[in-house]
């Protein structure tokens, strides 16, 4: 297990650590390849923030298990939801994040979405809107890290790197070196926040 | 922030939120679907007093594109020379369902009687009122300098350091007045040029330095020079008497080719619109290569939606969260 | 004539004395010198002091606990707005008198900018009966200089001054005279019945659509300013006219450090010039417009601090020679918009007096007493409007017109429970000093617990 964070409350338990993550990442980056018959015409969208961060992780990925040594901005970019979300009137302003879609563009790609847990879907949902804002895919698919359950939309993942059961009351925290300085997946008695 | 009525209540970090949030919109503009849903079901009134088709197209531009309905409300010249009507055309607004009112005035401070007087509850924004205020302008200014003096390190940074030259009649002027709040808390340093005539007793405690001589201001480096409309019949005795002949302005305070060769070919141009060609700006400049009067037009859509967003992209009476 | 409902003081419990009492003793006041006394008021003259007054006290006159409070001469207004004809709906002789005295006051002088203009003896005459018949105060119409305020050529001044009226001070006010030829002719005219040219100095062509002291905040805010030398400028010409043709010239709300400074000037020099400050003046400033409340609009504008600092000097050192309120009431529709189309002006009558000892008396930076309150509030208005039964000391033989006012007492100021018609107040929100208690008009009882008291048979 690995040791405790500043940011972890007492009540929390670690269900995935960073080796975890680490193997999760890889499997699903292998399913990618072999869903799709390897890595062209496929794009990585993430949404920020640690979706981004995982996307990211994934391209490399892979990039490396298809033998391609392009850049990852080639094959991944990010995608900002905030502005078609189903909840914005019920929240103060949420400040855009950027938008960054590789050169090629997505019209007639696969574009695989990925985000750091999936719960209700309204997320994966805002997600689609994004998308045919942006252009025309040939389909799009979903990679979550966690999936917890709760679902309030017909919406399922195509590449999951853990189906975590949780109670509803539970929350669920996904922690990146790139942001948080660590890895790891957290389980916690809620305080109302939405994972 | 709740309304947005002065350049001067932004602090630093709210006026960089919305560059930020603009060069955001600024990207989603560049796609072939340019509407946004942020704003669905929202309506937005342009309450208009004042003609300005530009200030009013530019805001129902950026209103639609953020999937927002709009009413267009003109009063100019109708029985709206009492004030009286201001409250009740905008209560009547209200009662009509608006989410937001943007505000053109030709009276100082209607927008924050509007936004103070527990007339109405909606966010307000200032399209411009009178000699006072018309911070969208300045905004597009600043997203204007910032995107091109600081190119792709935009993001989040300030203008400080910049040299900005603003000329022409301060005194009438509410660009003046909203630039050179928002350019001093950004980090710029403002000089203006002007006839004595045209700047307001009091100009000495604003936060910039004031110079007669448009040469002298030049030779002391600027990377920006914001030409201010300058109305012809401010010369005539009974608009003020305030300079001797349009001629004369133009030789002293306009942009011509000699001087436009003096700023050197880094300076940005910059006019708010619409010019006098020939007046305080020569075609030479208007139309030069270092000039960014078009570029201003279309920034002030994206700084526009910015603004709209942020004052009404969230729940009612909810702030924070700009940054 | 009634009171506008609206604005009347509700659920006070009042003590009024029996009806028709036209005694009073009134016990342990302080007068202005800082001595204590108790008065005896009779038949509308005060008819002792101290102890004969004192043993009047068990001859069932009605007696007044006066402990603690100060005993001025009633307070005379040389510049009151009645609005009265034309504008009832924003103030009426009635309503207008009474809330005076409810200030305080036991004479104001109606301002001639009246619909129609109180040009002629036949609008002097109606208003002054208007005030007589509404019994809360002496009203002494003005006059307008020229006819319709048109400042084109001399209004009837002999008939008006000839009239019952007995009209002694002339003003065009709201407009300057600026013609300084029928300003010399106005100051000339008026010597002939010992009358005054009241001044409202400012340069028009300088204040074309001014709507603030023009100055720091009105370059921020991007209102059009009212530059302080429109003002001085009219002075400067108007005292040495009064000079030349050896006249005496009243200054109208005399409101800059500049303005001080000419009359102080004149004044060595031996011309006969007075001025007035208003109360607004004495504690307002400039920076009130920063939220474009039309409550803060008033012609002459509010200036900076240092002018602020200047004209209460000028009233403490008697430069300037009175207070007056210049009680402009407005409807709230005029008030209730955009500040460049809103009125210009504010009520006083009712806060005049807390405001003065607030700014003045209550201050450490100037030397003004309560001697100073009765001399610039009530001694030296009543000369300068030559009304010769106002003003008058406290003392025996002189008549009943008092004000009692309980300066320990703070009040906070609500619009709409003041009396006058109108609520465009600017003090609204404040807490001010000095609670007027009671005041006599010639003997008569017109506030008593801070409460007005009608005329027996016209409540």
């Amino acid at each position: 297990m690995t040791s405790g964070t500043p940011a972890r409350s007492a009540t929390e338990r670690v269900v995935l650590d960073s080796s975890d993550i680490a193997r999760a990442l890889t499997r699903i980056a292998h399913e990618i390849i072999e869903r799709n018959n390897g890595s062209a015409g496929l794009v990585l969208l993430g949404i920020p923030t640690r979706g981004a961060d995982l996307a990211r992780r994934l391209g490399e990925r892979v990039l490396q298990a298809d033998g391609r040594d392009d850049p990852a901005e080639t094959l991944v970019g990010t995608l900002d939801i905030t502005l078609h979300r189903d909840d914005l009137r019920r929240h103060p302003v949420r400040p855009i994040e950027p938008t960054t879609i590789p050169a090629s563009g997505i019209d007639d790609k696969v574009v695989v979405l990925v985000d750091d847990v999936l719960f209700s879907g309204r997320t994966v949902r805002a997600a689609l809107d994004a998308i045919s804002d942006v252009g025309r895919p040939r389909a799009i698919q979903l990679a979550v890290l966690v999936d917890r359950g709760h679902r309030e939309l017909p919406i399922r993942a195509d590449y999951v790197g853990k189906n975590l059961p949780t109670a509803a009351a539970e929350h669920v925290r996904v922690r990146l070196a790139e942001v948080d300085g660590v890895d790891e997946v957290a389980i916690g008695r809620s305080t109302g926040e939405e994972s | 922030m709740r309304h947005l009525l002065s350049a001067k209540d932004l602090s630093r970090e709210e006026a960089v939120a919305i560059l930020d949030t603009a060069a955001t919109m600024a990207a989603t503009q560049q796609r072939e679907i340019k509407k946004l849903p942020p704003l669905r079901g929202k309506t937005v009134v342009n309450l208009f007093f004042e003609d300005s088709t530009r200030t009013r197209i530019s805001f129902e531009a950026a209103a639609k594109r953020l999937s927002a309905d709009v009413i267009n409300f003109s009063a100019k010249g109708s029985s709206v020379s009492k004030g009286e009507s201001l409250k009740d055309t905008a209560q009547t607004l209200q009662a009509m369902g608006a989410d937001g009112v943007i505000i053109r005035h030709p009276a100082s401070g209607a927008p924050f009687r509007l936004a103070t007087s527990g007339w109405i509850d909606t966010p307000v924004i200032n399209a411009g009122d009178g000699k006072h205020q018309h911070p969208t302008q300045a905004l597009l200014d600043a997203y204007t300098m910032r995107r091109n003096l600081r190119g792709d390190d935009a993001i989040g940074s300030d203008l400080g350091g910049v040299r900005v030259l603003v000329v022409g009649d301060v005194l009438h002027s509410r660009v003046a007045r909203s630039n050179v709040d928002l350019l001093h808390t950004l980090g710029a340093t403002v000089t203006l040029v002007s006839p004595p005539t045209l700047l307001p007793v009091g100009v000495e405690r604003w936060p910039c330095a004031v110079s007669y001589d448009l040469d002298g201001a030049i030779a002391q480096g600027a990377d920006a020079i914001m030409m201010l409309r300058v109305q012809r019949e401010r010369m005539s005795a009974a608009g003020g008497g305030f300079f001797p002949s349009p001629q004369e302005y133009s030789r002293k305070f306009g942009l011509d080719r000699n001087r436009l060769a003096a700023l050197g070919p880094d300076a940005l141009v910059m006019h708010p619109g619409p010019m006098n060609r020939g007046l305080e700006i020569s075609a030479e400049a208007a139309d030069s290569a270092q000039a960014v009067i078009l570029e201003q037009v279309t920034n002030g859509v994206a700084v526009r939606m910015a603004v709209l967003y942020m004052l009404l992209g969230g729940s009612e009476g909810a702030t924070g969260g700009t940054a | 004539m009634s009171a506008p409902a609206s604005k009347d003081r509700s659920g006070a419990s009042v003590a009024a004395p029996a009806r028709g009492t036209s005694e009073y003793l009134i016990l342990g006041a302080t007068l202005p010198d800082g001595s204590t006394t108790d008065l005896l008021l009779r038949d509308g003259v005060i008819a002792a002091t101290g102890a004969e007054a004192t043993s009047a006290r068990d001859s069932g006159v009605s007696t007044i606990d006066a402990t603690g409070l100060v005993v001025l001469p009633g307070l005379v207004d040389l510049h009151t707005h009645l609005r009265e004809p034309g504008r009832e709906d924003a103030e009426t002789v009635w309503s207008g008198t009474r809330a005076a005295a409810l200030g305080g006051f036991t004479c104001v002088h109606a301002m001639a900018n009246t619909q129609p203009v109180a040009d002629t003896a036949g609008v002097v005459e109606q208003v002054w009966r208007l005030g007589r018949d509404a019994g809360w105060v002496d009203v002494r119409p003005v006059g307008a200089v020229t006819v319709g305020l048109g400042g084109e050529r001399l209004a009837e001044l002999g008939a008006m001054a000839d009239s019952a009226a007995t009209v002694r001070v002339f003003s065009d006010d709201g407009v300057c005279v600026d013609d300084p030829v029928l300003m010399r002719r106005a100051l000339e005219y008026v010597k002939a019945f010992d009358g005054v040219i009241a001044q409202h100095a400012q340069e028009p062509r300088l204040t074309s659509g001014a709507v603030m002291n023009e100055g720091v905040v009105s370059a921020e805010l991007g209102l059009t300013g009212w530059p302080a030398v429109a003002e001085e400028s009219i002075i400067a010409r108007d005292v040495l006219l009064a000079e030349h043709v050896g006249s005496r010239v009243h200054i109208c709300h005399l409101s800059t450090a500049g303005s001080v400074d000419i009359v102080r000037w004149a004044k060595a020099r031996g011309i006969q010039v007075t001025a007035e400050v208003t109360p607004h003046h004495l504690l307002l400033t400039d920076e009130a417009v920063r939220g474009y409340d039309p409550q803060f609009k008033v012609n002459p504008p509010l200036r900076t601090a240092q002018d602020v600092l200047a004209v209460r000097q000028g009233l403490a050192d008697g430069t300037i020679d009175i207070v007056a309120t210049d009680h402009a009431p407005h409807p709230s529709e005029d008030k209730d918009c955009e500040f460049d189309v809103a009125a210009f002006g504010m009520t006083g009558l009712e806060t005049a007096l807390s405001v003065v000892i607030e700014s003045m008396v209550l201050a450490d930076d100037v030397e003004f007493g309560w001697e100073d309150v009765a001399r610039t509030m009530s001694s030296a208005p009543a000369a300068i409007g030559r009304v010769h039964d106002q003003g008058r000391p406290v003392a025996v033989g002189e008549p009943a017109h008092l004000t009692l006012v309980d300066p320990g007492s703070r009040w906070p100021v609500v619009p709409r429970e003041l009396l006058t018609a109108s609520d465009n107040t600017p003090f609204a929100g404040r807490e001010l000093p000095g609670r007027v208690v009671a005041t006599f008009y010639g003997g008569r009882a017109t506030v008593l617990d801070a409460t007005p008291i009608p005329i027996e048979g016209l409540a």
